[in-house]
């Protein structure tokens, strides 16, 4: 017999979760579900962001949200300057598939290996009022260490989606990401727009680890279980759509957090492999061939 | 060289055929018929469907409603390289060589895969060397057999284009806006591969935007404008179609 | 040559090196390292098959090792498992553990490819990465094959040919890595091979070209993931102590993939070069540096190569070859218009 409490704290657990996993996926839906970039180093930039408010809690005792807010400009840089090289390197040359695929692969691996030598394997956390206790409301049990990320992952979505419908440059980067040659005949370069598209995925990257962090404690390798999940988000929410992707990752943190609080959570990676899965075989009309 | 009709219908039989992208409709109730032996060609406006026709007909694309019977075989459910192999052949607009394996490389693999696949007598090694060679001296390649692609001009690798689709041994070929920012001899001499190969029995389906070019070489003519078919017939009757004046009539 | 030819040759050449080797070397800890390399070398032409040969990346490697290794572990228990049921099997032998591992990669394989081939090469390269997430998970939760705390495998007490244990399992890499080279180079020349290219090369135009591309496809990928498994089936006796963190430790992803990047995609010399360079380099570099740094640098390398020299070394050397002979053209008709 199931207890109701059970399932509904593991729901709301599932969606409090989902909030996050929006906020560590739009990156990707800006560079891969706009741009078409493939960029599967995304996680090991999110790990960055992670141990970068780890690096400066633990030493300054700062408030690691504090820490990703701050980042975001050395983040937008570094991610202007990936776009560059990836710019340069393969997109110019029209060798993108294979190459440009491996050039990040690479990324991901010398990242998540420096990160090692560093910080060694230790699980790294951080520490700030917010990461204990819960809230309760009658059955319901809201703990502050996801609730925080929570609203702030929904916060950040909601000014990108202000920002990228409302400002000239967001604009451009929508049309764009749908039609490069129209602007070039509107006298804009698609390149500089590209570039900020690529620097602000990658800016989300600094908010997005300052939530991991403080949601779970970190080690390196955890990156390797984002992909499946950030890629089958973006994809089963339709690639471009912000509204869409926060339901299909609600929809996976629920499920993700069911298996966990039933069978345990060392199923939960295979969970979003699976949709990963379901989603490539059964929207494949949307995809083949963009 | 190539096998004559099998039976007494059209080569091409193409029925309400539709097709759209989510909400845009790209071609809606698309009737043609295509004797055996025809030079047809297929203009219109750009973003008309022309393309997009001619990626259905082959099963690039899926088309939604419709029936397209090819000798009057139905070709439902069949994908492009199955079509392929029955004998529908085309050549891309933008020219899509194999960039990484030389020319008679690039004859070869069509080759291999259609002549070679068919039931029946499959060549020889040495056979399908001849063939390709021999397709290449028709397009007047033969000297750059061991170049790559990249090596070619424009108009060569629009014939190295055709030369592979000529390869699968077809029965109907789209040649898919072969002539685009050729010069005037030039479109010439694609004109010149194409009527000898219509002289060989293949049919032709020319896509194309140069009046000229389409008005000499076809005999008959079809409009798309907008996803519809708005006239169909003798080229001289349909330039003069009000319709057809009124919607598109490029130089 | 011809490809009998090839396979002669090679064969000969496997013969001879295992032969001199086991000769001349009296340390066991050549065989324990050369094992690696030539591990490397099957793993980097079965991943060239579908990678640089059709075009499809995989970054999943460690997934179809693992599935390899670990089906050893399950047949090595069964004659113990068998015989609760009062049924009596002998102890399997490897080189049937090395079949079997091939075949149930190969089968993962296929239903990787099935799902995913469909679509573009992206969706498959971030289906592979997933998958060795998931398979990792599975190993983990299973606990007939040791889950997390790992399992120990002990070696039979004789083994075959003679010699130690770790020469055998030596003896038999050599056998995959000639059987591996071989099949890449029998790919290579034929109108399999030539099918790939062009999917490599457009794969729309491939298709409209009567190339059967998801056949194919499906082809490569079982072919692939099959060596894959099988260069990972004699893995527990080599380690005699195999537990997932080591066995889907990374380095056998990133090197699967930089190997062949390094060595040179296009034909079978260069996932064989680059497996012998970098694996030696390896092998040789753990005594004296963390195998942290070790990866690091190989991670590096795959980076520079594939920004500045994406045909690899073979590349490189087919470009100089082929500016000598344009310079010495030019020179020649230089001296002639003189």
């Amino acid at each position: 017999m199931v207890s109701l409490d059970l399932l509904i704290n593991a729901i709301v657990a599932g969606i409090l979760l989902g909030g996050f996993y929006a906020a560590v996926t739009v990156g990707i839906t800006i560079s891969f579900g706009m741009l078409d970039i493939a960029n599967i180093a995304q996680p090991a930039f999110i790990l960055l962001g992670s141990y970068a408010a780890y690096m400066f809690n633990s030493s300054f005792g700062l408030d690691p949200i504090l820490v990703g807010i701050v980042m975001l400009p050395v983040f937008y840089v570094i991610g202007m300057a990936v776009y560059r090289l990836y710019y340069y390197s393969f997109e110019l040359r029209g060798e993108q598939a294979i190459q440009g695929l491996a050039f990040f692969f690479g990324l991901l691996f010398v990242a998540e290996v420096s990160l090692v030598l560093i910080f060694g394997v230790d699980y790294r956390f951080v520490e700030a009022p917010y990461t204990e206790g819960s809230l309760h409301l009658g059955m319901l049990n809201l703990p502050f260490r996801m609730l925080i990320p929570f609203i702030f992952s929904l916060i950040m979505i909601a000014l990108l989606q202000l920002y990228l419908t409302r400002s000239f440059i967001g604009r451009a980067i929508l049309a764009v990401s749908q039609d490069g040659l129209a602007l070039q005949l509107m006298a804009a370069s698609p390149i500089r727009i590209k570039q900020i598209a690529f620097g602000i995925s990658v800016a989300t990257c600094s908010l997005a680890g300052t939530f991991l962090i403080i949601i779970q404690p970190i080690e390196p390798s955890i990156g390797r279980d984002y992909i499946g999940r950030i890629f089958a988000i973006c994809v089963l929410g339709g690639m471009t759509s912000f509204p869409g992707m926060v339901v299909a990752a609600m929809l996976i943190g629920i499920v993700e957090s069911i298996t966990a609080t039933f069978y345990g959570p060392s199923w939960a990676p295979a969970v979003a492999f699976g949709f990963l899965l379901v989603t490539l075989a059964v929207r494949p009309a949307g995809l083949a061939g963009r | 060289m190539n096998a004559a009709p099998g039976s007494d219908g059209p080569l091409l039989a193409v029925s309400a055929l539709g097709k759209r992208f989510g909400g845009f409709v790209a071609l809606e109730n698309i009737d043609l018929t295509i004797a055996a032996g025809e030079r047809v060609g297929l203009i219109g406006p750009n973003g008309s469907g022309k393309s997009t026709l001619v990626n259905c007909l082959c099963g690039t694309l899926h088309n939604e409603t419709g029936t397209v019977a090819f000798d009057g075989r139905p070709l439902d459910g069949l994908i492009a390289h199955e079509r392929t192999r029955l004998g529908l052949a085309r050549s891309f607009q933008l020219p899509k060589p194999f960039h990484s394996l030389n020319l008679i490389d690039n004859i070869r693999v069509p080759l291999l895969y259609t002549v070679n696949a068919r039931p029946g007598h499959h060549l020889s090694d040495a056979q399908v060397e001849a063939r390709c060679r021999e397709l290449l001296h028709e397009v007047a390649l033969a000297d750059k057999a061991r170049r790559l692609p990249r090596d070619l001009t424009q108009v060569e690798m629009r014939k190295l284009e055709l030369a592979r689709a000529v390869a699968t041994q077809p029965r109907l070929l789209f040649a898919d806006e072969a002539m685009a920012g050729l010069s005037p001899s030039e479109v010439e001499e694609i004109i010149a591969v194409l009527l000898r190969l219509n002289e060989q029995g293949i049919t032709i389906v020319l896509i194309e935007h140069i009046m000229r070019a389409v008005m000499s070489f076809s005999t008959r003519l079809v409009v798309l404008v907008a996803g519809q078919k708005i006239a169909d017939g003798m080229p001289q009757e349909v330039v003069r179609n009000p319709e057809v004046e009124k919607a598109y009539l490029g130089e | 040559m011809r490809i009998g030819v090839f396979w002669l040759v090679a064969a000969a050449v496997g013969l001879a090196v295992v032969v001199l080797t086991r000769f001349y070397f009296t340390n066991e800890y050549f065989f324990f390292a050369a094992y690696v390399v030539l591990q490397y070398i099957v793993l980097s032409t079965a991943w060239n098959i579908l990678g640089g040969y059709t075009g499809y990346i995989n970054f999943g490697t460690g997934a179809f090792f693992a599935i390899g290794a670990y089906s050893s572990v399950v047949l090595h228990k069964m004659p113990a498992l068998l015989k609760t049921f009062d049924v009596v099997i002998p102890a399997i032998p490897l080189p049937v553990m090395i079949l079997v591992g091939g075949v149930v990669s190969g089968i993962v394989g296929l239903g990787t490819g099935y799902l995913t081939l469909r679509l573009r090469g992206v969706f498959f390269a971030i289906a592979t990465l997933a998958l060795a997430v998931v398979v990792q998970t599975l190993i983990v939760n299973w606990d007939f094959v040791g889950g997390s705390r790992g399992i120990y495998m002990i070696r039979p007490p004789k083994a075959p040919l003679g010699g130690s244990y770790i020469q055998y399992l030596y003896t038999l890499m050599m056998v995959l890595s000639v059987i591996s080279v071989g099949i890449a180079r029998w790919i290579e020349r034929s109108r399999l091979g030539l099918g790939f290219a062009a999917i490599r090369d457009d794969e729309l135009a491939a298709e409209a070209g009567g190339v059967p591309t998801l056949r194919l496809k499906l082809i490569a990928t079982t072919l692939s993931g099959a060596l894959m498994g099988m260069a990972g089936a004699p893995l527990p006796y080599y380690v005699t102590y195999l537990e997932p963190a080591s066995t889907f430790n990374l380095a056998y992803a990133v090197n699967s993939v930089a190997m062949p990047v390094i060595g040179g995609m296009t034909s079978w010399v260069g996932p064989v070069l680059g497996a012998i360079l970098l694996g030696t380099i390896q092998q040789l570099a753990t005594v004296t540096i963390s195998s942290a740094l070790n990866l690091l640098i190989v991670g590096l390398l795959l980076i520079a190569f594939v920004i500045i020299a994406p045909n690899g070394i073979v590349g490189l050397v087919q470009a100089r070859r082929r500016r000598r002979a344009a310079a010495g053209e030019a020179r020649a008709e230089q001296r002639a218009a003189a």
